[in-house]
């Protein structure tokens, strides 16, 4: 077995939103290689529970890299040091005895935090509600196989519609775009010819929903992909420009 | 108590057609006059809280997760089944019937199980509409693979996310309807008991998960998709937050709970690698074609296992099961796993693994042959184990994965209080005694697309539109009291241990005792241990922060209350079936060579519980619903 390491950790404390937060710190002795980063807060948390302290809150579910609840931000760098691996998959291994790390959370005037390391992301569903979607009632679809769709579309559809929502890349970004975001879901739908038919209104529609709830614009830096868990292209956001200029010129 | 499934008279494949067409029906400028609630939002509950808001009805969804897009359904990999037969390898909605009332060893309903086949069909045309980016041939129509032994090829699926794909395209029709005022959407809102007035379920109470304020919601019919109960185990393959809590909760109101003693345990698992381990990973059976399980034949033979000569490799499946090998199910190949390391064989630091090795099939097909098929899932192994795949073999283990076991419903998916529905893995309708692979997703759906929409219609049209008892009835405020009371009786023990710990042992208690394999012994054992550890809960947990904020932990407390009692009723259902079937293997109740036998003269029928109080120990009742198979002739599974 491999022996335990020490890790300085400086993480976020806030009551609520509208309070101010400060920064907490803790050494942790027993920290393992094997742990994952999630494992080592949860470690954390037993420890300071057994001293009568608060626990640090963050948000989790699957831990594994797929439904996109947790989004710390582990020393600047949004799921932190690991290309394309949320921080709920990273493991310790990754760092070495006597290493400091600081956790925040995202940084965004429309991810309003609710409780230390949680924020609100409701921002997300709101986008996808005005128009994230393809209209069709459940009963009314027609068989399958009748719409043959290319195999390179449709793989590439599924490249954009492998989004966790985790909003890693607004908080990446410098302007706290949700742009990537939007994008890759626009760009999932318009591959498939039954996307087809909204697409136009369905860019109008989420973007501006996007300013709506006070993310900024895209200023190309692509920040944003270069912390997505899952790998999604920035080629999203140009896409999703050139709808919403067209619409607008239509 | 008379269980009656109120399944349909006649042939199989008329049975649903029929009903459908008996039912009664809610007239459309009626249906917006009836509020119906869901809860859970996966893919049982986002796909009812849609299609029933499509239909007109009110709907109130609430989810426990930021969003209804995180629920768990999301992490299902693999694929979902239906017979199109679009490969033309003679599959048809009865063989898909067929394999999975013989998957679940014939512990299922026929009429529910094909009616599930059915419906399978209009799921992926349902999912294809909606823009879900299945995987595709060349010629731009749907591909689709064998999965889980099946001997057609009829599973569907997104590269390894599956679940994912088709979450997201219910989550989506789900925004859509709340967009067009159809569902009011609460997500972090975690249900804590559900009200019943003059017998019939009428409405919920909440904690809203971010201010700790408790709610009273009124409706007149309330639909539970909550997922299942794996998290009792403590270590599984479930997400972090899926739990028991509604279903438990409604089950202490009087609703029936199904068969909690059939678990499904996943055989192939990243093992556990300490006690801080908070979940398991599941990596795709997949692996199977390809890998071959082994174990060294010497006890303690510390060797790297690239030093290990064939001859001294023990290849327990292949030696054991000739005809399918390394691909026999889920519940075989685990029982295996468990019986080598029980008997000393088992391999890595805790000994409580075994080798998937992939070193032949790297020989015959190269490298990146290899890769192509399984880079992903390597390199997952490689990111958490920290061994790399294509070098040595895997390590792996079997991890508690699904649960057949839920709420009792009848064919309407009604449960046996009047307007409380179960959907999804939190009823225990249609897989019996054990899950075939892809049919997770496909039950969710159907049920959620499908059958739920038009069976609630069946029930609403007997209720009288627009009946309100108000929310300061009575029932409403004894409900709300008693969720209130135990998040302040949580809060007030101010013990020496922490709810993880709790929780842990709990799950260790499970795992060894209601796990793989039982006994009477071990059972009996077990039921006392979790008495004593839950009186020890209730007296020395310590539950940090205050009720009224976020407050996780104190979520947690609450949904390990209820795994304790959940774990003595699992431990009671498993001695009370006195045979071995599914995945329920009782040690008692096998061959010589090991293999389950089954009891069918004695125990073909569901076992449903009904809450009568605790005291010490639980008080339950058993109500049995007799199978009766009509269509298909009872089998003993053999893999040899």
């Amino acid at each position: 077995m491999s022996k335990d390491m020490t890790i300085h950790l400086k993480y976020w404390k806030q009551a609520g939103p509208d309070v101010p937060g400060h920064f907490e710190e803790y050494t942790l002795d027993t920290v393992n290689e094997h742990m994952s980063f999630l494992e080592m807060l949860d470690v954390l948390n037993e420890e300071l529970q057994l001293k009568g302290k608060e626990p640090v809150e963050f948000d989790y579910d699957c831990r594994e890299g797929i439904c996109g609840s947790c989004n710390l931000v582990i020393n600047g760098q949004a799921h932190g040091p690991k290309a394309e691996v949320a921080c709920c998959q990273l493991h310790m291994r990754n760092y070495k005895d006597g290493d400091k790390i600081t956790i925040e959370p995202p940084r965004a005037a429309a991810f309003p935090i609710i409780k230390d390391l949680v924020v609100d992301r409701s921002a997300f569903d709101r986008i996808i509600e005005v128009g994230g979607y393809v209209s069709v009632k459940t009963g009314s679809a027609q068989e399958a196989n009748a719409l043959p769709v290319e195999k390179e579309k449709s793989d590439e559809a599924f490249e954009y519609a492998a989004c966790i929502g985790c909003g890693a890349c607004v908080a990446a970004c410098p302007n706290a775009s949700a742009s990537l975001f939007t994008g890759a879901k626009l760009a999932h739908l318009n591959k498939f010819p039954q996307g087809e038919v909204e697409r136009s209104n369905r860019a109008v529609a989420m973007v501006d929903q996007m300013k709506e709830e006070g993310f900024g614009d895209c200023s190309n830096f692509a920040e944003c992909e270069a912390v997505c868990p899952k790998g999604i292209s920035i080629s999203a956001i140009a896409e999703m420009r050139r709808d919403y200029m067209k619409a607008l010129v239509s | 108590m008379k269980l009656d499934s109120k399944a349909p008279e006649g042939p199989l494949e008329e049975k649903w057609r029929k009903h459908k067409k008996e039912m009664k029906l809610v007239a459309p400028n009626n249906k917006r006059k009836y509020e119906v609630i869901v809860v859970g939002t996966g893919l049982a509950g986002g796909a009812a809280a849609a299609s029933m808001a499509e239909l007109g009805y009110n709907v109130k969804s609430f989810c426990i997760q930021d969003s209804a897009r995180r629920a768990h359904s999301i992490a299902a990999q693999g694929g979902i089944n239906a017979a199109k037969n679009y490969p033309n390898d003679g599959d048809s909605i009865w063989r898909l019937f067929y394999d999975t009332i013989k998957g679940g060893d014939y512990r299922s309903r026929e009429s529910n199980v094909y009616r599930l086949a059915e419906v399978a069909n209009e799921i992926i045309d349902q999912a294809v509409a909606q823009g879900v980016p299945f995987a595709r041939e060349y010629g731009g129509l749907l591909a689709n693979r064998s999965f889980g032994g099946a001997q057609v090829s009829r599973t569907f699926y997104a590269r390894g996310q599956t679940g994912q794909q088709l979450l997201l395209g219910a989550y989506q029709a789900m925004m859509r309807q709340v967009n067009e005022g159809g569902i009011e959407y609460h997500p972090r809102h975690e249900m804590l008991d559900v009200v019943i007035i003059d017998g019939q379920a009428r409405g919920i109470i909440t904690r809203d998960l971010v201010s700790g304020e408790l709610k009273r919601w009124e409706a007149d019919a309330v639909v539970l998709a909550t997922g299942g109960y794996g998290n009792v185990f403590y270590l599984s393959t479930n997400a972090k937050n899926s739990n028991v809590t509604a279903a438990w909760r409604a089950h202490r109101k009087g609703a029936l709970f199904a068969n909690p003693c059939y678990v499904q345990v996943h055989p192939t698992c990243i093992p556990v690698s300490g006690d801080y381990q908070s979940k398991l990973t599941l990596m795709s059976e997949s692996l199977r074609n390809d890998g071959r399980v082994w174990v060294p034949r010497k006890k303690g033979d510390d060797r790297h296992p690239n030093d290990i000569p064939d001859e001294e490799r023990f290849y327990y499946l292949e030696e054991k099961y000739p005809s399918f090998g390394n691909l026999v199910p889920r519940d075989v190949a685990s029982r295996n796993a468990k019986i080598v390391c029980d008997e000393g064989l088992g391999v890595g630091p805790t000994g409580l693994s075994v080798y998937l090795d992939f070193r032949d099939v790297i020989k015959r097909d190269g490298k990146d042959t290899v890769a192509s098929k399984y880079g992903n899932l390597f390199d997952m192994y490689e990111n958490i184990a920290g061994e790399n795949p294509y070098e040595q073999p895997m390590r792996i283990y079997p991890a508690v994965h699904y649960t057949m076991g839920g709420l009792w419903v009848d064919y309407n998916l009604m449960t046996n209080i009047p307007g409380l529905f179960a959907t999804g893995e939190a009823n225990f309708s249609d897989h019996g005694a054990n899950r075939l692979g892809a049919s997770a997703l496909m039950q969710g759906l159907s049920d959620g697309y499908f059958v739920l929409p038009a069976t609630i219609g069946n029930y609403l049209a007997d209720v009288k539109p627009g009946t309100r008892y108000g929310t300061d009835h009575n029932a409403f405020i004894e409900a709300e009291k008693g969720a209130q009371d135990q998040i302040d009786k949580l809060l007030n023990i101010n013990g020496k241990r922490t709810i993880v710990d709790f929780h842990r042992t709990l799950g260790k208690i499970v795992w060894d005792n209601i796990g793989i394999a039982r006994n009477k012994e071990d059972l009996e054992k077990a039921i006392k241990e979790i008495q004593e550890l839950r009186e020890e809960f209730w007296t020395n947990v310590y539950v940090p922060g205050e009720k009224n904020n976020y407050n996780k932990y104190l979520e947690f407390a609450g949904r390990v209350a209820d795994f304790f009692e959940l774990a003595e009723l699992m431990a009671r259902d498993a001695l009370e079936r006195e045979e071995s079937c599914g995945c329920h293997l009782r040690e008692e109740y096998q061959s010589e060579e090991g293999e389950a036998i089954r009891n069918d003269e004695d125990f073909s029928y569901v076992a449903a519980w009904e809450f009568k109080g605790v005291n010490g120990q639980l008080q339950e009742e058993l109500y049995k619903e007799n199978l009766e198979f009509e269509f298909v002739e009872l089998k003993q599974r053999s893999y040899k």
